[in-house]
């Protein structure tokens, strides 16, 4: 970078968006992506002390995590996965619509299917399963009536429910702070704000929004499938 | 002044461990003290001899040596591993308690110790122990995580609430010793304090023969046994609907899924309090939970019941 | 280096536009996005902090003069404690340097005109502002009496103090950590001046990535700890509850996973500060300098193999015992390979005694100490014995304060003259320093015997033959506590009375000494361009492999 008149001559070269503590356009995206990847990584340990004691638990407590494990009803566990699968696919798409140049609609369409997935996976949730729960008397803290038939593991399988709430209630919320950044995104192509050279926003909310994706991915199976559904099991 | 002289640098050495404790202590103050005082006296003498002269003085570069860093480097880690060899070979050789331990029993409670004696003397805060004897503490909390320290012994455990935690020690000379609770547990932590009296053997047996006013824990335990209605199905010619439990303490018992566990006290423990995560042979899960009908104490005069039948004959069951 | 052009001296530093007087009023502080400004900030909310925890210190030293307490209920001691710890850790240690100097310089020292998200730089401010109301609203409300430490199941059943406010509090303000770590991970790694290669960046940007890499690795977990704890209390749960099933244990672990390498967050930091003021006060090269670097990245990474150690006695198997005391052992190695590197700076150097290096040098005897004694708690058949007694609360305070916090003091001393413009007196300042390593000393080195004694820690009330050690100890504090209060009196007197300080006051080598005092808001009239490795006081041409 020049002094001040040869700054100011680039200046108008910069595209909106453009931050000034950076030197160039460059910088500031790869700046904004490692940003994110770092991000991530502490979301990775934040998840990871709650999966680690989810695992510890169900290590000394299998047969109560069993029971507690088919209280949920898996069918509405794979439409989510498979809704969020799909969220991630638009959000692909729109940041690729706008890498090549497509029109702010065909961004916005993607975006906001992206949102709706994810309104509907939040949706579902509360609807067919937390309402469910709360309706069969087992949420935590709320109202939870341990059945007869548990006997000594009624303990732990509130422990179970708790853990799922805890962990699909935090994996719900980082939904809607995703919801709330996609809407911004939306809100931001409106303005025109992205093109080819500058989508960074569009990419690394597209990180988190995989992360949230992922994060499910693994939530699924370890909440849902445990002990297998086989009949007599 | 007379008063900072007469202050003792270390407790009573009271146990068979203690010296040895100690011993590492002297050494690892005086690896501190070596090294305190070497850097306090380089920086004191580079201080002055190197101290500026003129107010633009740079000095010239001294460089970099790999040699002096190897050095500084190998020479602390090999005394790592001294300290961490000596360390730990006494703390190994310390966790396991000599075979004919006499055994006792501790509850710590908001914000008392309850001692138990295997003969049936009950004590609040005190604690009396034959010298020369090796003792095994068994010990649980009722409430919070408490722990038992003896500084003159030089042993500490963690007291955990849900299940047993256990010390040794065997006590060298007779005496009055403090006995503290070290982990923070609420309002009265630091009066949760008391005494170990260490006495001859013979002075000992007159005061257990005079404190025992009550039944032995055994003898405790069989009671409550028959109250609750565990001889209903633990009947011990192994024909009631449970596993009879003579011969049973001190032996590896096969579960339901293969494998086997020893028959200690926090096996027992976990069978009176959570009988599903504890299925023996191939029993039925039918045995109710008795958490919250007996307190830590009942469970261990039960365990001690149990484990007065060990020497019987073990009819085989299931 | 080549440097950016000096401003004309005949400009009087009031007169010319810097970051302090670019504009005016409470809303261009409260919606900065200027590091400076965001550091300054900082400055004055951990003081503050600060002062509340000192005070609960003060008080229970005067309450412990006496065997019976001379103050206060237990009950009222038990929260002095507790608020001391947690206002002392998590509000005032683990932001200090990174925080207040971090932010002030790490843009400078690498040749940047901000930290790459300034923004975001605010907004953690705000979040820690928020995390102290809530710490804050906590000690007003019935106080918290779990210790710093939480540990369950007194904290999530029995307790009848504002834990879940102090929880929230704490987990609020970690994630002002998380943002400070991210944002300094990223701006080191990708807003570097032109030639600022990783091998020419000065040492505190090396201690200050491996503290955000803490901050980013450790942080979440005491966040999500915390959370559960705070679920547990709330719906009455069982996590942690062994009586509902919890594992009291499992509470430790995950406390201890982060707060072990917390207290790396508070050393490492210092330890970059000492490297720096060893430097400018030798006028030297630091000795080893990329053995000093890469020991900062290597308590980085050890310091999250050894939190078992806080948990010797807990009953943990004698397997994970020895491995978590070989680890603690480990982490030792790289400390020490800094102590004999700073000492070996001193060599053939030119050293000044100001106030930062009088600090520095004090860090450097006083950690030695305090990491030595570390030793006896890594030994684990020591460890049984001294485990929660006064010799913990020794060590870990020889590190934190006889360490960290002189540190702290050394760094403000130093850059206060770039940070404000005005030069502090000295004398006072050395005064200063001599009471606070006098008062120090005086404080905490009896609770060393007091524990070997056997006297345990958080003990409101305590047996008669302690007491003289107690009174000593009370008495180096209100020694300390003047030695603190000095400092805080002469540096405000400098602001308006001090001398003006000029771009570089201690002729010492680095980005943010070629600047004006204070400086600009864009830091650099023009990017620099670095060409020579840091330190470079004897003029020495690099070796190839370091370009």
């Amino acid at each position: 970078m020049g002094d001040m008149a040869a700054h100011g001559a680039v200046h108008d070269a910069h595209p909106p968006g453009f931050a000034h503590q950076f030197e160039d356009v460059q910088q500031q995206r790869d700046a904004g992506r490692l940003g994110m990847w770092v991000f991530l990584a502490t979301e990775i340990l934040f998840f990871g002390g709650m999966f680690t004691s989810y695992t510890i638990y169900r290590q000394l407590h299998l047969s109560a995590f069993v029971t507690g494990s088919h209280l949920l009803v898996v069918k509405f566990g794979a439409i989510n996965t498979a809704v969020l699968i799909c969220s991630s696919l638009t959000m692909a798409m729109a940041i690729r619509s706008a890498q090549t140049a497509k029109s702010k609609g065909t961004i916005i369409f993607w975006l906001i299917l992206t949102m709706a997935l994810g309104a509907a996976f939040v949706g579902l949730k509360l609807r067919f399963e937390w309402y469910r729960d709360y309706l069969e008397a087992i949420v935590p803290g709320i109202n939870f009536v341990p059945h007869a038939k548990w006997g000594a593991d009624a303990g732990q399988v509130q422990m179970f429910m708790c853990f799922y709430f805890f962990m699909t209630g935090l994996h719900a919320l980082h939904m809607v702070v995703g919801l709330g950044i996609l809407s911004v995104l939306v809100w931001m192509t409106a303005k025109g704000r992205f093109s080819p050279e500058y989508n960074a926003p569009l990419e690394i909310s597209g990180l988190y929004w995989h992360f949230v994706d992922i994060v499910w991915i693994f939530l699924f199976p370890l909440l849902y499938l445990i002990g297998g559904r086989y009949p007599g099991s | 002044m007379a008063a900072l002289t007469a202050i003792p640098l270390k407790p009573e050495a009271a146990s068979s461990i203690a010296e040895g404790v100690d011993q590492l202590h002297y050494f690892l103050t005086a690896i501190t003290l070596f090294f305190t005082v070497v850097i306090f006296a380089a920086i004191f003498f580079l201080m002055l001899k190197y101290r500026r002269r003129s107010p633009d003085e740079v000095p010239a570069e001294t460089g970099e040596h790999l040699l002096l860093e190897i050095t500084w480097t190998v020479i602390p880690s090999l005394i790592c591993v001294v300290i961490f060899v000596w360390a730990s070979s006494l703390y190994v050789q310390n966790a396991r308690p000599p075979a004919a331990s006499t055994e006792m029993f501790v509850i710590g409670k908001q914000w008392m110790w309850h001692i138990q004696h295997p003969e049936g003397p009950r004590e609040i805060d005190e604690l009396h122990v034959p010298v020369g004897v090796p003792i095994k503490l068994t010990m649980t909390s009722q409430d919070v995580i408490h722990d038992f320290y003896i500084p003159a012994f030089r042993v500490k455990k963690d007291v955990l609430p849900g299940r047993y935690s256990s010390i040794w020690f065997q006590a060298t000379q007779t005496g009055t010793y403090h006995l503290y609770c070290a982990q923070y547990c609420g309002a009265q932590h630091s009066m949760m304090i008391g005494w170990v009296y260490v006495m001859t053997p013979s002075d000992y047996a007159a005061w257990l023969a005079a404190a025992s006013t009550n039944e032995s824990m055994a003898a405790q335990g069989e009671r409550l046994f028959t109250q609750l209605g565990c001889s209903t199905c633990h009947v011990s010619d192994g024909s009631g609907r449970g596993p009879t439990l003579a011969g049973l303490y001190g032996k590896q018992e096969k579960l339901r899924d293969g494998s086997s566990r020893l028959v200690d006290d926090s096996l027992i423990r976990e069978a009176i309090v959570n009988p599903n995560s504890v299925p023996v042979g191939n029993y039925p899960p039918i045995m109710p939970t008795f958490k919250g009908q007996v307190d830590e104490e009942q469970v261990l005069q039960l365990i001690a019941y149990i484990k007065s039948l060990a020497s019987q004959e073990r009819t085989n069951g299931k | 280096m080549s440097t950016a052009i000096s401003p004309p001296h005949d400009v009087p530093a009031e007169t010319r536009t810097n970051y302090l007087n670019a504009s005016y009023g409470i809303r261009s502080w409260l919606l900065t996005v200027d590091h400076k400004r965001i550091g300054i900030l900082y400055l004055i909310s951990i003081t503050f902090m600060f002062m509340i925890g000192g005070f609960a210190a003060s008080l229970m030293r005067i309450h412990l003069l006496e065997p019976q307490g001379a103050l206060v209920q237990p009950e009222t001691y038990n929260r002095l404690f507790s608020i001391h710890g947690i206002v002392m850790v998590f509000f005032f240690l683990v932001p200090s340097i990174p925080a207040t100097l971090g932010n002030f310089l790490i843009p400078i020292m690498i040749g940047a005109r901000d930290v790459a998200f300034p923004k975001l730089n605010l907004l953690s401010w705000y979040i820690f502002i928020t995390g102290s109301c809530f710490v804050l609203f906590a000690i007003v409300s019935g106080g918290v009496d779990t210790g710093w430490t939480f540990y369950a199941p007194y904290s999530s059943t029995f307790s009848h103090t504002s834990v879940v406010a102090a929880a929230l509090g704490i987990f609020i303000a970690g994630f002002s950590s998380i943002l400070t770590g991210l944002n300094f991970v990223v701006t080191i790694h990708k807003m570097r001046a032109p030639g600022m290669t990783w091998f020419r960046l000065p040492l505190f940007i090396w201690a200050m990535y491996a503290t955000s890499l803490i901050f980013i690795l450790g942080t979440p977990v005491i966040a999500i700890t915390l959370f559960l704890l705070g679920l547990e209390r709330i719906l009455h749960v069982g996590i942690f509850d062994p009586a509902i099933g919890g594992d009291p244990l499992l509470f430790q672990h995950l406390f201890w996973f982060y707060s072990h390498p917390a207290v790396y967050i508070m050393i490492l930091p210092g330890m970059g500060v000492v490297s720096e003021l060893i430097a400018a006060f030798s006028r030297k090269r630091i000795f080893g300098y990329a053995f000093v670097a890469f020991s900062s990245l290597s308590i980085a990474v050890i310091s999250f193999l050894v939190w078992g150690h806080h948990m010797f006695v807990t009953g943990q198997s004698v397997y994970a015992g020895l491995i978590f005391s070989v680890l603690s052992f480990l982490v030792a190695i790289p400390s020490a390979v800094k102590v004999f590197n700073w000492t070996a700076t001193l060599y053939k150097g030119s050293i000044s005694y100001q106030a930062p290096m009088l600090y520095a040098l004090g860090f450097i005897g006083l950690f030695t100490m305090g990491g030595l004694t570390g030793l006896f708690l890594a030994a684990l058949a020591t460890d049984v014995h001294l485990n929660g007694t006064y010799f913990i609360v020794a060590h870990f305070h020889y590190v934190m304060v006889g360490g960290a916090v002189m540190a702290y003091l050394g760094g403000i001393h130093y850059w206060w003259p770039k940070i404000t413009g005005r030069m502090y007196p000295d004398l006072w300042a050395r005064i200063a320093a001599t009471i606070v390593f006098v008062g120090f000393n005086l404080t905490f080195f009896p609770q060393f015997v007091l524990g070997y004694l056997g006297m345990p820690r958080r003990y409101a009330v305590y047996p008669a033959e302690f007491q003289v050690l107690n009174v000593m100890s009370s008495a180096g504090a209100s020694i300390l506590a003047i030695g603190y209060g000095i400092p805080l009196i002469y540096l405000i007197w400098s602001l308006k009375y001090g001398a003006p300080a000029g771009p570089n006051p201690w002729g010492a080598k680095g980005l943010e000494w070629t600047i004006p005092s204070p400086p600009p808001t864009e830091n650099f009239e023009e990017m620099p361009i670095v060409t020579e490795q840091a330190y470079n006081y004897a003029g020495t041409e690099e070796e190839g492999h370091h370009g």
